[in-house]
């Protein structure tokens, strides 16, 4: 299922919901390449905790990042990740882990609110502000930041 | 970036890299008029198309340049100072390139200063033959803006025609016309431009990145032009595209093979025959000649010779040899390395060459030729070769060995340490090789590419380094195994082989404490688990101590053992680089897609390597002791076993020849079929008598027991006299059958038998034999074999035909009897040689100029034509199969004979 790019409108963003944990996330649509059913993850030995393993999207090699470990949010209950979002960095492909994917909302920009100071520091990195939905927060998640996978650390 | 300037950028480097080359030869070559027109069109094409591009800077620089060129043609001689100036000119060209790429416009900046020293130059040539010049023409204002001179300038361009010239615009217009036929279509898909400038502002050679399928051509004759130009990533998409297929196809069959469902079998089996074809075919659009890579050397020689003051010559053969672009890019920058430390290093200059008896004129030769899937790469220079002592004296400085192991190693193990890291025995840093960076980095670069590199060197004769490197990346054949419930693959180009290890068999897993080591023929190997070192042990169970597949890996010179779970298959995988974010895990090298449809990981034996550590290497190294440098004393005696049979007059065998003696008792010898045996060691051993000698019928019988390839045969005779050491010399050759000839032993007339007579009558097939006839000529032979039993077994041979023979046990000697004054009419070597093979001691003998007109045979128990077509490169004047004892009379007759009608 390839969710259409079509992001013309100034002033107002399209947003693909997704679940970690308990909280609502959103990803603008236009970064996002599909969502698909993570199948046969080979894990990588020796590789950070946030990566989760490689798999096979339609010839490709997809680097999925376990979102949970990426946020700092405690491990899922089940083993398997229900879902992914496929997006694209400079070239690679990565999987983003989550626990479902939501609706499509259209927000307006000038909505977005800034990040609460007191909001934890790991998802202060990735989030780019929060939109208030009726009856939750919406965390807006940017891609790139998610993708600062430092590999420096353990590089030799 | 607009497309003609693209266009003209990738052109003009190109261009550019073939003026360097060009102007190197014509320095040597200054009469060769040929090189001199090319390089002439060349900057002429430059100058012309700058002009038209709006690039004044450009275009009057080449426009100097081409005019000092102009001179050359005109007979002015091309001395260095002058080619020097040109080749500085055409840096700066290339600067003013480089940044035109980057900015799109062209820099700011004057240079006048070197446009002066052009103008000089050529007017100084002016000066003398002046007299005789055509009148001086003013040259147009608008050709030469900043020129001052511009006067001279043109007198070259525009003077009177001679009889069959052509005027400047009709040459103009022919160079415009031949160009546009040789660059017909423009690259069918145009990247994202202004992305891919904005990305690479730090590249100093975009002509290499956008190199064509033959731009060789420049150097060939442009005859009939059949290529056509493809933007390098439009290949590279195709070769994804092929990669694709290739997984594909490897599912498809995959399932096929679970399924017995015949119906797809057939089309299945066509696609798959389709799919291998087209793989190869896009491979071969990205195989680029070596020589590309080799390119700037000549100007890199050139320069270095300049700066030191020696005399180099440069010789490259096999430029043709293809390998992937891939490969050629990453082997660039360690050729160039190894070539400056050659030159810098290796060749002396001319007073101590002249001191060594060696001509004046270093040489440095370059080779590169396919074996198997490898490409081998070979430089070579004839200098002092490498400092033995000075290597040792660095690797205990450094902590590498101590001065007891080095005791214990032989030359050619020492010359390894160059490898070592921080090595350099360079005694000062010079501005040329020694900066640090030394054969290590060459070493790891090579490895990277799962290449080889070996270094051999003869103290005052020169060295010589091998690489070897596979000649793609993209599609490997690789090991699958299992690790931890996991799949990897290994590649298979540094597997050697595959031992199963049980807790009770022989190979068994061993521990000194806590290291677990094979025991693999008498050597021991350093085993490491993948799931250890990939730490996936603490959640996969224990790891069985004695049980497992180890797969024995070589990387470089060190040797270890990787133990896995289970071995599956091999497949051809589509090597995937790893994802960025994964990288920097060095155990692997990237990954791929099975059949199946499974990710899984390459590994790196590079990386495993690493991890084990380089103790290892050097420790490894010392183990396996080196046999063949034992027994090379020079004196040329024999160990002979005297032994009666049949007659009273003693017989002689070489003593290296004879497996054991034994002494059988005589009610174990058995007839059968008509034929006397024995059965020894679980075998029946066939007894072959001599003339007149009785087979025991009681007592005991003494037998000499030959053996060769698992054959065993045992020669039947009266009794056993002595074992002497003599110089063999068949003095009178004998015309019966198994008798050489005769020979002074201990004072008596001996005769000397020939083993190779009674060998075929056990095994009619031992080999083919026939008879030779004994030559009167005393032409004298040197042998070089490293296995004793064929020199033992050829020196007899030949000295009954009538040669006096020399033997050396390796190549190293064999040069140093050839350097000896001693005069020999032939060589006869053999190929498989530690250290120095046949076609090493081959090229070394061919490239010096006292000894590169003896005949050299090869004697190979090997024969193939790409053999033969390797000897034939390597200077062997005949290939003859060991066995075949009749070709080898023959071939030394013919081969001397030559020589005596030469003389």
């Amino acid at each position: 299922m390839t969710v259409s790019q079509d992001n013309s409108a100034s002033g107002v963003t399209e947003y693909v919901t997704i679940m970690i944990g308990e909280q609502l996330f959103g990803l603008p649509i236009a970064r996002v390449q599909d969502v698909f059913m993570p199948e046969r993850l080979t894990r990588v030995p020796l590789a950070s905790r946030e990566v989760a393993g490689v798999l096979n999207l339609r010839g490709r090699i997809v680097t999925a990042i376990d979102m949970r470990a990426r946020l700092g949010l405690p491990n899922a209950a089940s083993d398997r990740p229900a879902m992914a979002v496929g997006v694209d960095l400079r070239g690679e492909s990565y999987g983003l882990l989550i626990d479902s994917i939501g609706e499509v909302l259209k927000l307006a920009d000038d909505s977005r609110e800034v990040n609460p100071v007191n909001l934890d520091p790991r998802m202060t990195k990735m989030a780019a502000g929060v939109h208030r939905l009726d009856g939750q927060l919406m965390v807006v998640l940017d891609v790139d930041r998610v993708l600062e996978i430092s590999s420096e650390l353990r590089a030799a | 970036m607009d497309d003609l300037l693209k266009e003209f950028l990738t052109e003009t480097n190109e261009s550019l890299d073939v003026v360097d080359n060009q102007l190197v030869r014509f320095e040597q070559e200054p009469n060769n008029a040929k090189i001199l027109d090319n390089i002439f069109r060349l900057v002429h094409t430059i100058k012309g198309t700058c002009g038209f591009l709006d690039l004044p800077r450009l275009e009057t620089l080449a426009h100097a340049a081409e005019t000092l060129m102009g001179k050359f043609r005109d007979g002015m001689p091309a001395t260095g100072e002058a080619v020097t100036l040109i080749l500085t000119t055409i840096d700066r060209i290339k600067e003013i390139l480089a940044q035109l790429e980057a900015t799109q416009a062209e820099p700011k900046g004057a240079d006048e200063d070197l446009i002066d020293r052009l103008h000089a130059m050529a007017e100084g040539a002016h000066a003398e033959p002046a007299a005789i010049e055509a009148p001086v023409v003013a040259a147009p204002v608008a050709e030469a803006p900043v020129s001052t001179q511009g006067t001279l300038v043109h007198q070259v361009l525009e003077r009177p025609l001679r009889p069959g010239e052509v005027s400047l615009d009709e040459l103009e217009r022919a160079f415009r016309e031949t160009e546009a036929e040789v660059v017909p279509a423009p690259a069918p898909v145009q990247p994202p431009a202004p992305v891919k400038a904005a990305e690479k502002p730090a590249v100093s050679k975009p002509a290499a990145k956008k190199t064509v399928v033959e731009n060789d051509a420049a150097e060939a004759e442009r005859v009939s032009n059949q290529s056509i130009r493809v933007n390098v990533d439009t290949l590279e998409h195709l070769m994804t595209m092929v990669s694709e297929l290739v997984l594909t196809r490897n599912q498809l069959l995959e399932i096929s093979r679970r399924n017995e469902d015949t119906e797809f079998k057939v089309p299945l089996q066509r696609l798959s025959n389709v799919t291998a074809e087209l793989q190869e075919g896009v491979m071969k659009t990205r195989m680029q000649p070596i020589g590309n890579a080799w390119q700037k050397l000549p100007r890199v020689v050139r320069d270095l010779a300049a700066e030191l003051g020696k005399r180099i010559e440069l010789e490259m053969h096999g430029a043709d040899t293809e390998l992937d672009r891939q490969v050629l890019d990453l082997i660039k920058d360690p050729l160039t390395h190894m070539v400056r430390n050659s030159a810098d290093h290796g060749l002396e200059g001319p007073e101590e060459r002249a001191r060594a008896g060696k001509p004046e004129q270093g040489t440095i030769r370059l080779s590169a030729y396919h074996e198997g899937g490898h490409i081998i790469i070979c430089i070579a220079d004839n200098g002092r070769g490498l400092n033995t002592e000075r290597i040792k004296a660095k690797a205990i400085a450094n902590g590498l060995a101590t001065e007891s192991d080095l005791e214990r190693m032989t030359e050619a193990q020492i010359h390894k340490f160059i490898f070592a890291p921080g090595f350099s025995t360079a005694a000062e840093v010079t501005s040329v090789s020694g900066r640090g960076v030394g054969m290590d980095v060459v070493r790891t670069n090579i490895d990277q590419i799962g290449g080889t590199i070996d270094v051999k060197s003869v103290a005052g004769e020169g060295a010589s380094v091998t690489v070897k490197i596979p000649l793609t990346l993209a599609i490997v054949s690789a090991l699958i195994v299992e690790a931890a419930g996991e799949r990897f693959a290994i590649p298979q180009l540094s597997v050697i082989e595959l031992v199963r290890a049980r807790a009770n068999s022989d190979h068994r897993i061993e521990r000194i404490k806590d290291t677990p080591v094979l025991r693999l023929r008498n050597k021991l190997l350093p085993l490491i688990h993948l799931k250890k070192l990939l730490k996936l042990d603490e959640d996969a169970g224990a790891i069985d101590p004695e049980n497992g597949f180890i797969v024995v890996t070589q990387v470089g010179n060190q040797t270890f053992g990787i133990v896995v779970d289970g071995v599956f298959h091999t497949e051809e995988i589509v090597v995937k680089p790893m994802s960025t974010k994964l990288r920097h895990i060095n155990m692997f090298s990237g990954n791929t897609i099975l059949g199946d449809g499974a990710v899984i990981m390459i590994v790196d034996p590079n990386g495993i390597a690493q991890a084990l550590g380089t103790s290892v290497a050097a420790q490894h190294e010392i183990v396996d002791e080196n046999a063949a440098n034992r027994g090379s004393a020079a004196e040329q005696l024999t160990s002979l076993l005297v032994f009666r049979a049949g007659s009273t007059q003693p017989k002689a065998v070489p003593l290296a020849l004879i497996t054991r003696l034994e002494e059988i008792s005589s009610d174990k010898i058995e007839l059968s079929n008509g034929r006397y045996m024995v059965q020894y060691r679980e075998q029946l051993m066939p007894l072959v008598q001599m003339d007149g000698v009785e087979v025991a019928t009681s007592g005991v019988q003494p037998i000499l027991v030959f053996a060769d390839d698992g054959r065993t045969m045992g020669l039947v005779v009266d009794e056993i006299v002595d074992i002497v050491e003599e110089r063999l010399a068949i003095e009178v050759a004998s015309g019966r059958d198994g008798i050489l000839g005769s020979a002074v032993i201990k004072g008596r007339a001996t005769e000397v038998i020939d083993v190779g007579h009674f060998l075929p009558m056990a095994f009619a097939d031992w080999f083919n034999r026939r008879e030779m006839k004994p030559s009167a000529s005393a032409q004298s032979i040197l042998l070089v074999d490293d296995s004793a039993f064929f020199r033992n077994m050829l020196a007899p041979v030949l000295k009954a035909a009538g040669y006096r023979v020399r033997v050396a046990t390796n190549a190293q000697e064999g040069l140093v009897a050839l350097r000896s004054g001693e005069e020999f009419d032939a060589v006869l070597t053999d190929i498989e040689m530690p250290d120095m093979n046949g076609f090493e001691f081959a090229e070394t003998i061919r490239a010096d100029q006292k000894l590169n007109d003896v005949p050299i045979i090869a004697l190979s128990s090997m024969i193939s034509p790409a053999a033969i077509e390797r000897g034939r490169q390597a200077g062997f004047h005949d290939y003859v199969a060991k066995f075949d004892r009749p070709g080898l009379i023959a071939a030394l007759k013919e081969q001397t004979s030559d020589l005596n009608r030469a003389a």
